[in-house]
Formats: structure tokens, sequence, C-alpha cells
């Protein structure tokens, strides 16, 4: 029992100076704790309890100090009293989808032992680094990173996950008699599947193992989606065991996630809208809706052949976590305002008359965008796009220029635009024309790069032009010559290089102290987002498994995080999380959304001080991180 | 304007286009000749690529424009944007695939039909690595007429793991019958790929250059922009500078 030992709090003004987060008006540490409600629902505390709470923001959220020492987060919607004090979760218990779903909102998982807090900052010096008892100590220092245990790859059910991406391999000539059922073995030990059909039960994609191979199982999905279609109760998701199934229905398409790493319903169905946007992307809605209106029983895999890859790839960066999809925002390159500047003028005034849209990209951030007054782009038609270009390797590889037609289906889901994309070359900045002399071969790849990388060194730089008009590739191709010649004489292709290879910035160059180990930061007005390098904390040391692990746990946290914010009525501002090996904090106000990890062991309010500083500096970088407006013509 | 002697070669440009059932390596014949470079299971090609390439013959260079289609059926109604104008084509057929010399075979029906006249129109069967009949596959060049080879191979070639499923007499029969140049290539050796453009470039008629540079030039301009060497471009240049004009106007107009 440690009872005396209420939270480092915040509002413990006498420690430290009290941080601006999170905003909160009037805050009785000994009391309810919902005074200042101003209106909203007030704080109901389970008489049961018997410790005080401590508010949060006096509105949304509070915490509890249960006897056992752990701590409960409540939201204060009414009714949440009941269920509130059965919530003190156990560590590392995760938030599923049906408990979030519930008028239960979040719930913060404490370990079991306690951190030692702001104690930590005793310990720190340099002596007695190496005995065993400051090892001992050491563990519970807040400086340990997060995701340090190795067990925890058990725990965290991400074993195996470094085989994920692998085949399942072609059966043998001749099998043996086992070798299918050792491939459905694989197939199903892979934690994530994305599976499409249509409403007649042909199967059109999925995402890991041939269709001969999982036939039956789609028959079985098909069977089981088709009988609720009928008692007019469509179904939407169910759970086996630990995989959680969502279904999507999209006119004569059905869409199945299956996935055992943790995310939300509406996280799964968003992923499944991406994959169907994919699907209009290639044939436009009329299309869809015509093949099927005339022969219902149509296989869509031969107007949809040769997509597979770009199904792949986007269904890959899900599996492996994409802050991008996670929060429906871009990444820009960070550069400066009067070079963004300068950027956007070249590009604005070599532009052709057929343009719709223009686009500089380096590694799948934006770095700068001209689009006319009355249209903007869709960053989901953006993702598209981006995972055409830089995460699957059809365009890529055959270098050259391209001219692909493809629809956008927020901007407009019944036609086709006309894509240009032309990358530069990165091995010759100063002469970017791809077409004379002809480039050099460009280095073979020994293997594709991991889906959804996201490297910080990757540097290509694409243009990307988009017109309505199918026969413009000429003038688009001049436009791009004179954008280049131009970009190139005033230094700004140089730059732009320079800050693709930069990468994105480490969090102790960002907030230097702050014991912050990763962040996504979203500007909700822009629709973009930032974050710092998944190095050192997340790097797991290079390349190779260690590091794709790594980076699941992370997004895995995100995702929860995100999850929890976003449940339906927990309308919650603050959330403060620790876990066994992590604690994590999210926050979001009109103006953002910000998600940041830590190790275990740091208290509240060296986290919250550490929020607050990374928030200035994206405040004070606005105009670098994110495009605001772009070129407009 | 340049000497013929001491000047450059006069240079011209050719537009070239692929055509072919998807997957029978189109996009790899492309990147063989441009960049001699191959990939095993390259992703499909989506729309269309757009690459250059010079071919240096004796008496002058041709800068081939080659548009490189992708197969796949939702694609073919976009092809007549890609021949039309074009001075040269090459249809792809798989020679494991027969199914794919169909296919080829419409292509080469509906350029006699649609395509402007006088097109070169080359026919290539391509992934001759995968028969086994590579070490005799010197002799199979444009002229050759292997005779050794005859159409019951096909039947009985799985036995001998080799994977050709069409002969190379049906195809040159049918390439003769059509007036076409015909070459069974491997995109992943590189056998043959060179000499199919030398000799789509050879084949090209002098006079065609000379008119079709005209027609092509309007829309190839300002291809190489910067570069500009040789009295051959220099009609390209002007066209060019007439370019930065028009949006200059525009943007004063946006302004």
């Amino acid at each position: 029992m440690n009872d005396g030992d209420s939270p480092p709090s915040l509002s413990g003004s006498d420690l430290l100076p009290p941080p601006p987060l999170p905003p909160r008006r009037i805050v009785s540490s000994g009391g309810g704790g919902g005074g200042g409600g101003g209106g909203e629902a007030h704080l109901q505390v389970a008489p049961a309890q018997s410790k005080p709470t401590t508010a949060v923001t006096s509105i949304d959220i509070s915490t509890l100090s249960f006897p056992d020492g752990s701590r409960g987060t409540f939201s204060t919607s009414g009714g949440g009293s009941g269920s509130g004090s059965g919530h003190g979760t156990p560590p590392n218990h995760r938030v599923s989808s049906d408990l979030a779903a519930d008028s239960m909102s979040v719930m913060s998982f404490a370990a079991t032992l306690r951190p030692p807090g702001d104690l930590a900052s005793l310990i720190t010096g340099e002596f007695n680094r190496k005995s065993p008892a400051w090892m001992l100590l050491r563990s519970q220092s807040a400086s340990v990173p997060p995701f340090q245990g190795v067990r925890l790859d058990r725990v965290n059910g991400l074993a195996g996950f470094e085989r994920e991406f692998d085949d399942i391999p072609e059966p043998a000539a001749q099998g043996a008699a086992n070798d299918d059922g050792v491939r459905v073995a694989l197939w199903k030990s892979k934690m994530k599947h994305y599976m499409i059909l249509s409403s007649a039960g042909k199967p059109i994609y999925s995402r890991h193992g041939d269709l001969g191979l999982i036939n039956s199982s789609m028959g079985v999905v098909q069977t089981i989606i088709s009988f609720y279609e009928g008692a007019k109760d469509p179904l939407l998701g169910f759970t086996a065991g630990d995989a959680r199934f969502v279904i999507a229905t999209e006119g004569p398409l059905y869409f199945v996630a299956i996935s055992r790493l943790g995310e939300s319903d509406s996280q799964l169905r968003s992923q499944l809208d991406a994959l169907y946007m994919q699907i209009l992307s290639t044939l436009t809605l009329p299309t869809l809706k015509n093949i099927f209106i005339h022969r219902p029983s149509t296989d869509l895999r031969k107007p949809l052949e040769g997509t597979e890859s770009l199904l792949s790839s986007l269904a890959d960066s899900f599996t492996m976590g994409s802050p991008s999809a996670l929060l429906g925002a871009l990444e820009c390159l960070r550069l400066r305002k009067s070079q963004r500047h300068s950027i956007n003028n070249a590009f604005l005034k070599m532009r052709s008359d057929k343009l719709l849209y223009g686009l500089i990209v380096a590694g799948g951030k934006l770095v700068s965008v001209i689009r006319p007054r009355k249209h903007s782009l869709h960053p989901s038609d953006l993702q598209l796009i981006f995972n055409m270009l830089f995460e699957s390797g059809g365009i890529k590889s055959g270098g050259g220029e391209n001219w692909i037609p493809l629809c956008l289906p927020a901007f407009n889901n019944s036609g086709y635009l006309y894509m240009y994309v032309s990358f530069f070359d990165t091995d010759n900045p100063e002469n970017p024309s791809s077409t004379e002399p002809p480039p050099p071969p460009p280095p073979i790849q020994e293997q594709p790069p991991p889906p959804g990388s996201l490297d910080d060194n990757d540097d290509q730089i694409a243009i990307i032009l988009i017109s309505p008009d199918k026969e413009s590739f000429y003038d688009l191709k001049d436009m791009r010559d004179k954008v280049a010649q131009q970009l190139t004489k005033t230094g700004s292709l140089a730059i732009i290089h320079a800050a693709a290879k930069l990468g994105r910035p480490q969090v102790s160059s960002i907030a230097p102290g702050a014991q912050i180990s990763h962040f996504l930061y979203k500007s909700r007005a822009n629709v973009q987002f930032c974050m710092p390098s998944l190095e050192p904390a997340f790097g797991g040391g290079g390349h190779g498994p260690e590091k794709l692990v790594a980076r699941r746990k992370l997004m895995s946290l995100y995702h929860q995080l995100h999850a929890s914010m976003h449940a339906r009525h927990s309308h919650l501002k603050v959330l403060h999380c620790v876990g066994e090996d992590a604690a994590s904090l999210a926050w979001i106000t009109p103006v953002f959304e910000f998600y940041c990890v830590a190790g275990p062991n740091i208290s509240r309010a060296v986290m919250t001080q550490g929020a607050n500083k990374i928030i200035q500096w994206a405040k004070r970088e606005e105009e670098r991180l994110f495009i605001i407006g772009g070129g407009v013509f | 304007m340049a000497d013929l002697a001491n000047a450059p070669k006069p240079s011209s440009s050719v537009k070239l286009v692929l055509l072919g059932e998807a997957a029978v390596g189109k996009s790899s014949l492309v990147l063989r000749f441009v960049n001699n470079d191959f990939q095993e299971n390259k992703e499909p090609t989506i729309g269309a690529a757009f690459l250059t390439q010079k071919c240096n013959l004796p008496t002058r260079t041709i800068k081939f424009e080659i548009w490189d289609t992708a197969g796949q059926e939702r694609f073919a109604s976009l092809a007549p944007m890609y021949y039309r104008n074009a001075q040269a084509a090459l249809v792809v057929y798989d020679l494991t695939k027969p199914a794919s010399l169909v296919k080829a075979k419409h292509w080469v029906a509906e350029l006699q039909r649609q395509a402007s006249p006088g097109i070169v129109i080359a026919l290539v069967g391509n992934k001759l690595d995968l028969t086994n009949d590579e070490s005799t596959s010197t002799a199979t060049t444009a002229s050759a007429e292997n005779s050794s080879e005859g159409g019951a191979e096909s039947n009985g070639a799985d036995d001998s793991g080799d994977a050709r499923k069409v002969s190379t007499d049906e195809a040159k029969t049918y390439a003769d019958e059509e007036g076409l140049l015909f070459f069974e290539t491997s995109a992943k050796t590189g056998h043959n790929v060179t000499e199919v453009f030398t000799a789509i470039a050879n084949a090209i008629p002098e006079t065609s250059l000379k008119s079709a540079r005209g027609g092509a030039g309007g829309g190839g301009a300002g291809g190489g922009g910067n570069a500009a060497h040789g009295a051959g471009r220099s009609e390209e240049q002007r066209v060019n500078l007439n370019g930065p004009r028009d949006p200059n106007a525009k943007e004063g107009c946006a302004c």
C-alpha cells in the first residue's frame, strides 16, 4: 500500500513550476476535482474508493490511485462511475476494442512496482555506476528507455512478427502430403490478414497465401458475412481467440481485416477503406458498379490485374504501423519558410495550362504543393499516390518518366486523372534531367526494401503533375523540365536533397533534456503531422527484424492511445498511461493531436514537461514543419 | 547547317511503342536496352513509362523515345494515344505462353489498321532464357531460319525442361506474312535485345525520319532541354524557347 504516494501530482505546485499541460481550471488535489466543470459533466467518484482522486483535467478526466497502488483514469461522462472502479487494469492489459466501445473510455496501466519518479534524478550521478546495486537501481530509473524487456515479445504477442512479411512458399511440385498443412500453418501464423471478396463469394485479393490455399477460408468468411446480410443485420466484426475480425461492405465487395495486433475496430475499418480506395483508384466507382450490375459473378481479379502489389504494399504499411494512416495526415519535409516559398514560386511560375495539381515529394514527405484555388488535395488520395510511388516498386524501378491514369476517389470517384511522375536523379542532383544523358543504371536492389519503410534517409525526390487531360503528357513533361532547371539553378533542389538526407530530427535535438523517446504531432488544421527519428530508441540497432519489431511495438502503443482518445463518447482531452514497459501520453486540443512515449519510470510531471517543450517547438517551427496553404493558382 | 564529315552525326528522334500482353517482359526489354539492367520479379508497369535511349548507326544517330505501355486489359483503351504518330512498334509475346502470341497478333492487326502507315513493326518473342535452345540460339536472329525446330517441339518440350510453347517457325512464318521484323530475345541474359532496336533503327526509312520529326517534335520538344548539343537539336530548342513565355504570361494574368 502506498497510500501516501499520490501520483507526483500535476497540482503539486511546490515541487515544480506547474506545466501548462493540461489546460485546466481549478484543481483541488484532495477532492473530486470536478469543481470547475463549467457545465460539463461532473466527476463522480465511485463510493468504494477510499483514496482521493487527482484531477488531470477538471473537466474531462481524472485519475484515481487505488489501494493496491495501481491507478485508474476515468472520463467523467455520466454513467461511467459505476464501471470506473472496476477498471484498474493489470499491467500490460491491452485496450481491447470491446472495452473501448463501452461507456468506459479509458484506463491507465500501472506497473506493479511504483516507479521512483522524480527520485530518479538523485541517482543519476556518475558514482557507483557499475555496482550491482546500481544496476538494480538503474532498472528503476526514469531514464530506462521504453520496451526494454526481452520477454515482452511474448507478452505483447509480437513473437514472429519479423517473419510477418515473408512469403508463403509455393507448393512443392509434387508436394508431400503434409506440404499443404505446413503452408496453412504458416498462413495461420500471420498476425494480420486482409481479404477482399465479392458478395457472390469470388475471392479477389488476400494478402497472404495464394487463393488456392485459402479458398476454403474465403468460403467460410463469405458464408458468415452473407448469413448476416441475409438477416438485414450486417456483420461488422467479431473476435475469435486473440484475433479481431472486422468486416466492411462496400457495394458488391466485402473487405475483411483479421488482426492480432490489437488495433481498434475503427482503425481496422479505415485500413479497409484505404484498400477500397485503392480499388476505386484503379477502376473508378461507375466502372466497378457496372461490372457487377451486368455480371454479379465477375472475377474482379482480371480488371485489377497488376495492382496486387499496390494493395499489398498498402496492407503492409498498415501492418508495420503507419503514423500517416493512423492519423489520417501527411508528413512534410522540414524546410525553411523562405526555401519552401521559393520552391512554390518556381513551381507556380512554370505551371502548365493543363495542370490540376502539382507536387514535389521527397521520400514520401511532401515538399511543395500547388493547386487551384477551388480544389484541395485529400490526404487519402495522396496516401494512394505515395504508396504507388514510394512503397511499391512498380514506378521507381522502371526508370524514366511515367504517365499513369488514376482515379483519386476523394477528389472525384467517377473519372480518371492523368499523373505525370518523374524521379530526380538522386546520384546526380546537379543534372536532374533524366532524359539526357541516359541515367546510369540504378543500383541493383538485392531485396525489395521492407514495405512501409520509415527510413529516415529515403531521399528520392519525385515530381508529380496531375492533369485531367490524358493528352497532356508532353505539356507536363515540358513543365517538369523547366521546373527542374529552375530548381537546379536556384539551388533549391540541393536544399531538398540535403533536407531529405538529413532525415527526421532526434527528440534530443528538439527538446533537449526531455526524456521522451518518440512522439507524433498532428496539426489538425493542416491535416499534417510530424515525428522525430525512430533512432535511437526504436532503431533496434540498425535494420532487420529487431527494427521491425521495435517499430511495431511503438506503433501498437500509438494505436492504443489513439483508439482510447477517439473511442466513441470518450471526449478525452488528455490521457496518461503507464505500463510495465513504457509510459505514454496523449493530448488533444482543437489545434493539435499529440502522442508521446517514454520509458516506464518517467514521472508524469517530467513527461508533461517534455511534451510541452515539444509542442512549443512544433508551434515555433510550424511553418517549417507543415505546408500551410501551399501554392494556389 | 552541320557538316556531315566533322560535326556530330545527324540525329533524329524516333517514337517507338511497346505493346503486348501483361508480363511478357516489355519493361524488362526496355530496361535492358536503356540501362543494361535486369530485375527479377519486376512489378507491373502502371499506365505507361517514357524512356529515351540513343542508338548509333554508321551514318546517323537515332534517339528512341520509347513508350513502354502496361499490358493489362484495362489500359488497352489508352494504347492509341501511344502508337499514334509512332514510327516503330515492338510487339512482344512470351514464347512460353501461346496466348500471348494471339494477343500480339491482335496488336499487330490494330497497328496495321490504325497506326501511321509505314510504321515499322517488330515481333519479339521474349524469355528465350526459359528454353533450352539457348546454346543454339545464336542462329535465332532476324534472318535465321531454324528449320531444325519443328512445330512438334511445342508439345514435346516439357520433358526436356524446355518451357517453350511457341515454336520459332510458327512465329517467324507469321512475321514474314505480315512483313514484320522478327526476333527471339532474352531480357534476362540480354540476348538479341540491342539487335532488335538496331534493326528497327535501320529499318526506318530516311525520308520518314525527316517528316516524322516535325510531327513528333511538337510533342517531344524539350526532351532534354538543357543538354543541347549538335545541330540536330536546334529545332527542338527553338520550340523550347517559346515554352517559357507562356507560363510567364500566365503568371502575369494570375497576379
